[in-house]
């Protein structure tokens, strides 16, 4: 008798929680460069970045249960789209994040449309994701190459920096962010005077900053990454180009970069973030414990990190409040339908092409002698605020927007 | 009964080693039609495809002697052409007519089968110029040369507008086999690709035991013989390359088709060293080395995915291994203890 | 001031001179390349990855025990040329026998060996190594301005580059070496010890690869791939000079920096094929390459 009572008892505490708090199975793919060129802005940091996310909403939300997996595309879209489609397919991820490289993120934006399944872009720049390659399953988070050549340029333009020289990888997303970056200088009323299109990879940039100097244009725009931009950069130094009074403008500069370049080399370098860990205390703190989930003290978060960050506990949100296992689309409009608000990047919201929208900041890397302590790179320059900051909605050219 | 059973004995295992080739090649059809029912089909598909490659690379330095070290060219430009003829089909480019004119031929987008005809023949065409300048130097310099002529094409890949750079070709239609079925269906493509490499396959197998094959062979052992004898060899080699070219070209295209998808990775030089790591892995000079070695590489990428950045180690770790302990490679060593 | 071909002839001398500095780096490594292939008759594909241990052994003591550039630039060599003999005796020395192609495929393997353990270990960002202080700032040529550094680089190659030749056509030491690759046999009567020779010029052709890369260090940035691309460019650079004269390979190296810096100014899109393209042209018109003798 006693026993019988003491099953139904449990029996109706079960059904009770049931009823209060469904529980919610969800599994997160992080898919980043693990061991390559952008390792570092994304790669084991984004998983430390997803790791704090997951345990700081599960902490407010026991009964969401998630799972998180790890990737290496090794910046081959072949290799990204593979293990999208597995995962996907076999491993049964709800939500693909991060995907530094845009030649994987478009890869697998597309593995995400055919699926039906989310995709949360961190790491990648190319502003065609929610441009003419938009699709309802995908969401870019943090930057973008409009967003990027368009700060820079503008503020530079705005502050003098009326005459530009390009250094452009001869490819097409070097192409994408000189194209950019130009009809930015040029609305803003300044001049192009001259590019050269340097092959990719190239070790020796010499030969071009040469051009670039004698062209006497007083911005060299750096429309290139990862390695090819801290070379140029290097070298640029070497050949006293900023001490000539030119001033070198990175299209796509990240932290981990200036770091890795030292400010000695860096400095007077103007480039544009939407996030930078020594912004405010939120920033500051949250850092600290990303420096202690990474297990490395000497590196400081990108923004791509924080996106990473932001972007799950925003999908999460969603998540929970949709319940189930609705698929990519639904979370997506879930997620489009409500504002966004997180400790790193405040207020804003998605669109509806897929883009977030946040404030960017230009910054330019101080003197070794401004420098107070490690990590202390940056002095904010200007903000542009979320209405400006990216592309406008009518000029996107993304299928969705018609709609 | 006594005296019957001797032979009968000895008749078993000589039927087993007369047809071991047939034998082998019935277990690896079978096998392939039906593995997709207990592995992930698209892993297949894209095994198969590498398979085929390291098939035509092992025709060159299996049968011929010459180790190419750039055939990441011929199946990268095939995947880039068929992703591109099924994609947009227009082709367009500059020729010299006293000053450069732009020829454009206005394809529509081809269906599947015509856009890897294609790429097949545009990769018979890039070995047919690369084999008249690799040919005219043996051994060593003739793996540098086809490296570094690899190594320039990469280059241009990577700025050639229609490659679409860094984000390769991407969202290739894969279409309707003769304009009727529909590959889209997983099934109907696994069987489209099942047949390409039992083609691909049997052919080389033809080739290597035709009387060209023989004379191919003939180089390999000792080349000034075989020019002594009469025969011009470095016609021989040219046509050994193209044939390699081209059924790299083959697997390019249908690799292309498979994952929708033409990327830098397939011409880059890397590809060009692991198509070499397969094909020693699998035993060179055996007619299954590179099907077998192909399937094992990449069934340890992908389950070493999660170790992500040792990859590359253990892949040199096996190269040294291989070079220094197990030079006739898997098959080989198979077919070694078989005879012993 | 005059203008060649639409560009002042100002310009012009100053890519000149920077075509002169990667020369510098073919030369020694396509130098260190012909030496090895000389003697062992392998084409040392870890050329690459052994020239990028040399900067990352640069990077490495300055970061663990402070030893700066110049001491580097004596102490990795040797270091990494330890290595090599190493290399030499575990490995290579089993190959001498075998197909010349095994030892292509071997030194492959070991190329990525190097590169994944460096990539573990150091990340692929790419690390800073900075100018030492002696050879910071630079001269103002009046036509273009030369880091200090960059002139360091010519003279430094340039000097090693010539005591290498002269060591090996010119003394007693290197006439037992091409001695011993002519005819190891005859060699050895002579009672001199050819397998250590051949250990040694392994080591050696090793060292001035690590030599390349702690000089290449604080131009480039330290990274595990600095060298697998680089070495494809030598060798096409090999195959053009021929492998025959070690006057031949230097002479490339630095021809080839040169006609390359020429076209980043005239056809810069073209940069990083023209060696490439050379190499076929001279392979229809020469097949031996330019210093080569025919095989």
């Amino acid at each position: 008798m006693k026993k019988t009572l003491g099953l139904a008892a449990l029996a109706a505490m079960l059904a009770c929680s049931a009823a209060q708090a469904q529980q919610v199975n969800v599994k997160i793919g992080v898919l980043s460069d693990m061991s390559s060129l952008y390792a570092d802005i994304g790669g084991p940091g984004s998983v430390a970045a997803a790791k704090l996310a997951i345990a700081d909403f599960t902490k407010d939300h026991p009964n969401v249960k998630v799972e998180m997996i790890s990737g290496d595309h090794q910046n081959k879209p072949d290799v990204g789209s593979n293990i999208a489609n597995q995962w996907y397919d076999v491993d049964k991820v709800d939500m693909i994040i991060d995907v530094p490289n845009s030649g994987v993120a478009l890869a697998v934006s597309q593995v995400a449309a055919t699926k039906n399944r989310l995709f949360i872009v961190s790491g990648a720049a190319a502003s065609d994701l929610t441009g003419p390659k938009c699709n309802a399953d995908t969401i870019h988070w943090t930057y973008d190459t409009w967003m990027l050549s368009n700060g820079t340029a503008t503020a530079m333009v705005k502050t003098g920096g009326d005459t530009w020289f390009f250094l452009t990888a001869d490819y097409a997303f070097g192409h994408a962010l000189e194209r950019d970056a130009g009809a930015v200088v040029e609305k803003n009323g300044g001049k192009v005077l001259g590019k050269v299109r340097v092959p990719l990879n190239t070790n020796d940039f010499s030969s071009f900053l040469l051009q670039a100097q004698s062209s006497k244009a007083k911005v060299i725009g750096l429309a290139n990454a990862g390695g090819d931009t801290i070379n140029s950069i290097k070298q640029a130094a070497e050949f006293g180009i900023v001490k000539g009074g030119q001033k070198l403008a990175g299209l796509l500069v990240f932290a981990s970069d200036v770091n890795a370049l030292g400010l000695p080399t860096a400095q007077g370098l103007s480039l544009t973030e939407t996030w930078y860990w020594d912004m405010n205390d939120a920033n500051r703190a949250w850092t600290k414990r990303w420096q202690a989930e990474r297990n490395a003290a000497g590196k400081y978060p990108t923004m791509i990190h924080a996106g990473v960050y932001a972007g799950i506990l925003h999908y999460l949100k969603a998540r929970l409040a949709l319940g189930g296992d609705p698929d990519g689309k639904t979370v997506a409009e879930k997620m489009k339908a409500t504002p966004t608000d997180d400790i790193l990047f405040g207020k804003g919201e998605i669109r509806v092409d897929g883009r977030k929208t946040h404030p960017a900041y230009l910054f330019e890397v101080k003197k070794p002698e401004e420098s107070k302590y490690p990590g202390d790179f940056y002095t904010l320059k200007a903000t542009i605020p979320a209405n400006e900051a990216f592309r406008p909605l009518p000029e996107d050219n993304c299928p969705l927007v018609k709609g | 009964m006594e005296r019957v059973a001797p032979p009968s004995q000895a008749a078993k295992p000589s039927f087993l080693r007369a047809n071991a080739e047939t034998i082998a090649f019935a277990v690896m059809a079978v096998g392939l039609a039906i593995a997709p029912f207990f592995t992930y089909p698209l892993f297949l598909m894209q095994a198969m495809c590498f398979a085929l490659f390291a098939c035509a690379f092992n025709l060159l330095i299996g049968y011929v002697g010459l180790l190419s070290f750039g055939h990441a060219l011929y199946f990268g430009w095939a995947s880039y052409l068929a992703a591109h003829l099924a994609k947009v089909g227009v082709i367009s480019f500059p020729i010299w007519f006293g000053s450069w004119r732009w020829i454009v031929i206005p394809f529509p987008p081809l269906s599947p089968e015509l856009a890897i005809l294609g790429g097949t023949l545009f990769a018979a065409l890039l070995g047919l110029l690369a084999g008249l300048l690799a040919i005219r130097r043996q051994g060593i310099y003739f793996a540098m040369i086809t490296l570094a002529l690899a190594q320039m094409m990469f280059f241009f890949a990577l700025q050639a507008k229609f490659t679409g750079g860094e984000d390769g070709i991407q969202a290739v239609p894969r279409g309707h086999l003769f304009g009727l079925i529909d590959l889209k269906n997983e099934a109907a493509m696994y069987i489209v690709v099942l047949f390409i490499f039992l083609g691909g396959f049997l052919l080389i197998y033809r080739i290597i035991h035709s009387p060209f094959g023989e004379v191919l062979k003939a180089i390999r052992e000792n080349e000034p013989r075989a020019i002594s004898l009469g025969y011009k060899t470095d016609r021989y080699k040219l046509i050994a390359f193209v044939l390699s070219a081209a059924l790299a070209g083959l697997a390019g295209s249908t690799k292309a088709i498979v994952l929708q998808l033409a990327s830098l990775t397939d011409v880059n030089w890397p590809m060009s060293g692991e198509v070499v790591l397969m094909s020693l892995v699998g035993g060179l000079g055996t007619i299954f080395g590179p099907v077998v070695g192909s399937f094992v590489i990449l069934l340890m990428q992908y389950k070493l995915s999660v170790v992500g950045e040792w990859v590359l180690v253990i892949q040199g770790i096996i190269f040294v291994s291989c070079v220094l302990l197990f030079r006739r490679g898997i098959v080989g060593e198979i077919a070694a203890r078989f005879k012993g | 001031m005059f203008e060649i071909f639409g560009i002042p002839s100002g310009a012009l001398f100053g890519q000149l001179l920077i075509g002169l500095i990667n020369g510098s780096f073919y030369a020694l490594l396509s130098l260190g390349l012909a030496v090895i292939f000389g003697m062992l008759n392998i084409i040392n594909f870890s050329h690459g990855a052994q020239y990028m241990m040399g900067a990352f052994a640069a990077y490495l003591m300055l970061k663990y025990s402070g030893l700066g550039y110049w001491p580097a630039l004596i102490i990795a060599p040797l270091v990494v040329g330890l290595t090599g003999v190493i290399v030499e005796r575990v490995f290579l020395q089993w190959l001498y026998k075998l197909d010349h192609l095994y030892g292509l495929l071997l030194t492959f393997g070991l190329a990525l060996i190097i590169e994944g353990v460096a990539r573990n270990q150091l990340g692929s960002a790419g690390l800073p190594y900075v100018v030492p202080d002696a050879l910071r700032g630079g001269q103002n040529l009046g036509f273009m301005f030369l880091p200090n550094y960059r002139a360091w680089v010519i003279f430094a190659s340039l000097a090693v580059c010539i005591s290498t030749w002269f060591v090996i056509e010119r003394t007693r030491l290197g006439a037992y070496l091409r001695a011993a690759t002519e005819n190891p046999t005859l060699v050895r009567a002579f009672g001199i010890n050819v397998p250590v020779m051949i250990t040694l010029t392994y080591g050696f052709g090793v060292a001035l690869a690590a030599f390349a890369g702690v000089m290449a260090a604080p131009i480039y940035n330290v990274s595990p791939q600095m060298g697998s691309e680089l070495i494809i460019v030598v060798f096409a650079v090999v195959v053009i000079g021929g492998m025959g004269s070690i006057l031949g390979a230097i002479i490339t190296g630095f021809g080839l920096g040169i006609i390359e810096g020429l076209t980043k100014v005239f056809f810069p899109e073209a940069s990083n094929t023209v060696i490439f393209v050379i190499m076929a042209i001279v392979l229809l018109v020469r097949p031996a390459g330019l210093f080569g003798r025919r095989a």
